[in-house]
Parts: C-alpha cells; structure tokens; sequence
C-alpha cells in the first residue's frame, strides 16, 4: 500500500514538472535554433516578403506541432475524448481543462521564436524594405518605380556593391528595425499582462469547476500510466509461467521416454531443481530447437 | 521472484527510455556530422548536381539503416516473422506495430540530416547554380557564349575564389537567390515531417485504440518472453555447468582413489566444507593431472547421477531400482506433444 502511495506521488508531482521541463527545453531550443540560422535575405523584389514572413511564420507552426507531440498529455486528452461512454460518464470540462494546459504549453515556444525575431529585427526588414515609401529618404535617385523597388529590396543586404555605402541604407534598416522591435516589444509587454490577469483573476470564477477538472486530468493520467505498469507486470508473470509450463512440459517428455533414475543425493538437488531434468546436449539442442519451432500456447 | 520482477521492470521501463535515448543520440550526432563534414562542391558542370544530391539523400539513407541496426527489437521483429507457427498464432498486427515504431525512431536522424543540409543551403546551391535563372538575374547576356560554356561559368558560383563569371551573373545575388529558395524547402520539410508527425500520434487515438493497445501488449510480452528465455537458459547453462564440472572432479578423484594407493579421504566428519570443496584434489600432482585431463579430455555434455560409490545412495528410499542403471551415452529419441 505504502509503495503505491509513493508511486502515485511520484507521478502526480512528476507529470506537471515534466511538461513544463518540456516545455522549457523548447524554448530554449527556440533560441538556440534561431541564433544559428543563417538569415540571408535574397533581396529580390518578389522573393523578400514571401522569404521574411516565411522565416516568421513557418518555424512557430512547426515549434505548436512539436510543442504538441512531446506533451504525452495531448494523446491521452485524445483518447478520453473519443473513448466510447460506457460505464463512465465524460466529463467535458476535464477535456476542455487538459485541452487548454496543453494549448498554453504548446504555445510558449512559438511566441518566443516569434517575439526573438522581431526584436533582432532581420526579418522585418527583409520582408518591408520593398514597402517602404521612398519620398521619406533622401538618397535614392529619381529613377523608375521598378528601378527604386529594386534598390529598396537590397537594402537588407549590407555587402551588395550598390548598397555598400549607401546611407539611406542605413536609414531605411534603422527605421524598420525600430518598428519591428517596437512591435516585439509590445507584443511581449500584452502577452505578459494577459498571462497575469489569466493568473490572478482566475480564482475570482469558477474555482471549484477549477479544482475538479484539475484532480480529473491528474486522475486520467495517472490511471493510465498505471494501467500501463499493470500491463507490464503482467506480462512479466505471463511470460514466467509460460516458460516454466514449457520447461516442465518438457522434463515430463524426457521421464516418459527415456530412463531416467530417481533423484537422490542432498548436494546435486537443489541443483537439479535448476536443471528442470534436462542434463545432456542432446536434451537441450531438443528443447531449444522445441522452442524456436513450436512456442507453446499463449 | 521479486528481484527477477524488479529487474525485468527496470529492463522494460528502460528499453523504451534506451531506444528514445539511442534516437536522440543518433539525431545529435547527425547533426554534428554535418557540421564536421568538409563540403567541397566540384564546381563542374555534370558533377555538381551529383555530389549536390548524393550529399542530400546517401547519408539519410545510410543514417536509416543504422538506426535500424542499433534498435535490438530488429532481430525479434525477424524472429517472430520467420518462426513456425506452430501452436501459437501470429498476429500480423503485433508485427506491424513493432516495424513502425522502429521505423518511426529510425527517421529522426535521416530528417534532421536533410532538415540541417536544406537550412545551411551549401547542397541545393552546390546541385542547382547551373540552373540560375539568367533573365531574372543576370546582369546582361553574353552572345558569345554557348549553352556549354555558360554551364562552365555557372557551375563556378559555389566556388568564390575561382569564379570569373561577374558580368555574366553576380556571384552574392546568385548564391543569396540559390540560399534563399533551399531555406524556404528546409522550413516547408520541416513543417511537413511536424505535421506528420502530429497526424500519426493525433489520429491514432481515434480510430485503432483497441487494437493498438493489444498489439502493444503483445509485442512487448513477446519482447519480456524471449529475454526470461534467455535469463533461464543462462541459469541452466550455469547449473548444467556446476554440475559438469563437480562430477569430473569427482570421477578424477576416484579415479586416482583406484589407481594411485592413495588412502581413501580419512578427513574427519567434522572439518566441515573447505575438505569437501576441495574433492579429494590434495596434492600438486593430482591438480596438475586434473587440469591436463581437463584440456586434454574434457567430459562429455552428459550428466549422470551421483555414482553408488558412497553406497547409501538407495537407503533413503528403501526400495531397489525399478530398472538397472543403463549407461545413458545414447540420447533419448522422444517426440514432444508439448
């Protein structure tokens, strides 16, 4: 009883602390992936956007999907969702209560890949150097729309020979760099009070509806990696008893059919107890082949 | 029983954590494969798409494999298709939940292989910068050069210092261009392989639950089976072997009993274990024969019951032999019904 006390603790204190580590690692793993990937902006009218948005958007949906498949809760949200009812009923709010702890987890490493990416500015400039109104910057010719458009696309690129020492370069890159990380900024300041008020307010309504779908999500889980340890267990004894039938099976063959002397002396005994009578080459080359080409009933 | 059940929990519960951790391993190590491996693009025209390619797709391929190779369930996948059936059925459920979570852990390395070469862009603009486009690119075009030459010139853009085709195209927008369209099929892989990967662990739970669980449970009782086969084997082995060993000593020691004039052990009943450990063996000549006669001859895989020489060997049952002890050199033939 006292170790099934001490595994249930152990579960219930290790399933959260284990997500959040997850959920923690991904973050991290945001970071690291983002500092070592090597931006290059193709500055080419039509690509630059496609490229800086992509850059945005794509490694966040990619980071939720990830976010998604380590948290083993989503699989067992899942499963008690499409679990027929049976002899339990389904409570919707303990779906809805594990569906958006897993949401919110899943959530932290996108915003951070998002939020890293507006603050380093790169992408932002990329995709907008193109959109720029070039009236505001002195510095670019007169020239054609197309021609100035062109121009305006190399802006990202510092080491492209037109651009190298251009000033207005410097000027559009600062200028979009601060609103990208203005936004970034921003975005980071609501997502912090939204997390706050989320935290602070949420005892105010519902506390009880609260504290039950909590204990049900924890009592899913836990039901189900124990279910898992039964199965585990089982199968050890299933497995125990159905070599030990085989190897009896097969000492009752050898006393049938050949001459075997009845047991005797104290300091062989418990030894042949091991041998199961099987005490010759022949006999275990039989029980081995026995084995492989007739496994005994399951 | 319970240090053998602790045991098999421990093995079990890290088989699962063991293969994951063999699955990380790999991932990290292809990785730095990559980063440790010295790209050099040929920069001809024919050989670029091939080493381009061939250092995208072969060592995936190869990675695969290795994961397949290191996954110890490989053989007991083998094992379980290929035995007899026998009395026991095969599920083909069981062995097709085994294949795909070893393929699934096989994949992860060859995808972040190709996941990694996509992002860093040195293969795709190694394989494809004979194929720029020169309308949208290229500065202006040089009459003078045929489709083959062209080719010649391109082929040189990964390789800066040895690139003399600057009026034709420039080198930064071509390799920028070529980076920039290899990143954007390293993200969209990326996305494709999560999203894969979310619809097979999503989609599982709604349709195949029952099933799932049961092929699960089999494949790891057939996994438990044959590693307490072998532990008992083991422990046979081992008692097998104690016994061997114990009966050749003891028919060297009555050997020399007969043979030499040695007196027969007048040992004291009660010097207890260390004169019985030491089976009648007491002096240096008697141990070097019983070793030469153990590399010379050693005895044969046959066991046989104490010997009749104590002559007590029948008092505890009062009854004679049913049958006279028949020398057992022939092996039995039986025919099992188990």
């Amino acid at each position: 009883m006292d170790r099934f006390r001490m595994i249930f603790q152990y579960f219930q204190s290790n399933s959260e602390s284990a997500m959040n580590g997850i959920c923690g690692i991904l973050a991290l793993a945001s970071v690291k992936m983002y500092t070592c990937f090597d931006f290059s902006c193709p500055c080419l009218p039509q690509y630059n956007m496609a490229y800086g948005l992509g850059i945005m958007f794509v490694p966040p949906v990619a980071l939720f999907l990830c976010g998604l498949i380590l948290n083993r809760q989503s699989v067992v949200m899942l499963e008690e969702w499409r679990r027929p009812q049976g002899r339990r009923k389904k409570d919707l709010a303990v779906i809805r209560y594990m569906c958006s702890s897993i949401i919110e987890r899943a959530m932290v490493a996108p915003v951070i890949w998002i939020i890293v990416t507006l603050l380093d500015g790169k992408c932002l400039i990329c995709a907008f150097s193109g959109s720029v109104d070039p009236e505001k910057f002195v510095g670019f010719p007169n020239a054609s729309p197309v021609q100035v458009q062109q121009l305006l696309a190399k802006v990202p690129c510092k080491d492209d020979e037109l651009m190298r020492n251009n000033t207005s370069r410097k000027a559009v890159s600062r200028y979009l760099r601060c609103w990208s990380q203005a936004l970034g900024w921003s975005i980071l300041l609501i997502l912090i009070i939204a997390a706050f008020l989320a935290r602070w307010l949420r005892p105010c309504f519902n506390q009880a509806t609260l504290l039950q779908a909590r204990h049900w999500s924890n009592y899913i889980d836990i039901e189900q990696k124990i279910f898992e340890e039964t199965c585990c267990e089982h199968s050890q004894l299933f497995a125990h008893k159905c070599i030990l039938h085989f190897f009896e099976s097969m000492r009752q063959e050898i006393k049938l059919h050949s001459f075997s002397l009845p047991r005797k002396g104290e300091g062989v005994e418990g030894e042949e107890d091991l041998l199961q009578g099987i005490t010759d080459q022949d006999q275990v080359n039989k029980l081995l082949k026995m084995w492989y080409y007739e496994k005994p009933p399951l | 029983m319970d240090k053998f059940r602790m045991v098999f929990q421990f093995l079990q519960s890290n088989q699962e954590s063991f293969m994951n951790g063999i699955c990380g391993i790999m991932a990290l190590a292809s990785a730095q494969m990559y980063s440790a491996f010295d790209f050099n693009c040929p920069c001809l025209p024919r050989y670029n798409l091939a080493y381009g390619l061939g250092i995208l797709l072969v060592p995936p391929f190869i990675l695969f494999l290795l994961g397949f190779v290191l996954n110890n369930n490989v053989s007991m996948l083998a094992e379980e298709w290929r035995r007899p059936r026998g009395q026991r059925g095969k599920d083909p459920a069981v062995l097709r939940y085994m294949f795909c979570s070893m393929a699934q852990r096989a994949m992860i390395a060859p995808v972040v292989w190709v996941s990694v070469t996509l992002l860093d862009g040195k293969c795709i603009t190694c394989a494809f910068c004979t194929s720029v486009p020169m309308e949208t690119l290229g500065n202006a075009s040089h009459p003078g050069l045929s489709q083959g030459e062209m080719k010649q010139v391109l082929a040189r853009i990964p390789c800066k210092e040895i690139y003399d085709g600057q009026e034709l195209i420039d080198n930064e927008v071509a390799v920028r261009y070529l980076r920039c369209i290899s990143q954007a099929l390293g993200w969209c892989f990326v996305l494709l392989m999560t999203t894969l990967a979310f619809l097979v662990r999503s989609l599982r739970p709604c349709f195949t639950q029952a099933a799932f669980l049961k092929s699960r449970y089999w494949s790891h009782y057939i996994d438990i089976e044959r590693k307490l086969f072998d532990e008992t084997c083991a422990e046979h082995a081992r008692s097998f072997a104690k016994v061997c060993i114990q009966q050749f000593f003891e028919g060297m020691s009555t050997d020399l009993a007969d043979t030499c004039c040695h007196p027969p052990r007048k040992a004291p009943a009660d010097v207890g274990e260390a004169a019985e450990k030491l089976l009648g063996i007491t002096d240096q000549g008697t141990m070097n024969t019983a070793l030469k006669s153990w590399h010379r001859c050693k005895p044969p895989l046959h066991l046989h019951p104490p010997a009749l020489a104590s002559g007590n060997g029948w008092a505890g049952d009062g009854q004679p032999p049913a049958h006279p002890p028949v020398p057992r050199r022939e092996a039995a033939a039986y025919y099992s019904r188990v």
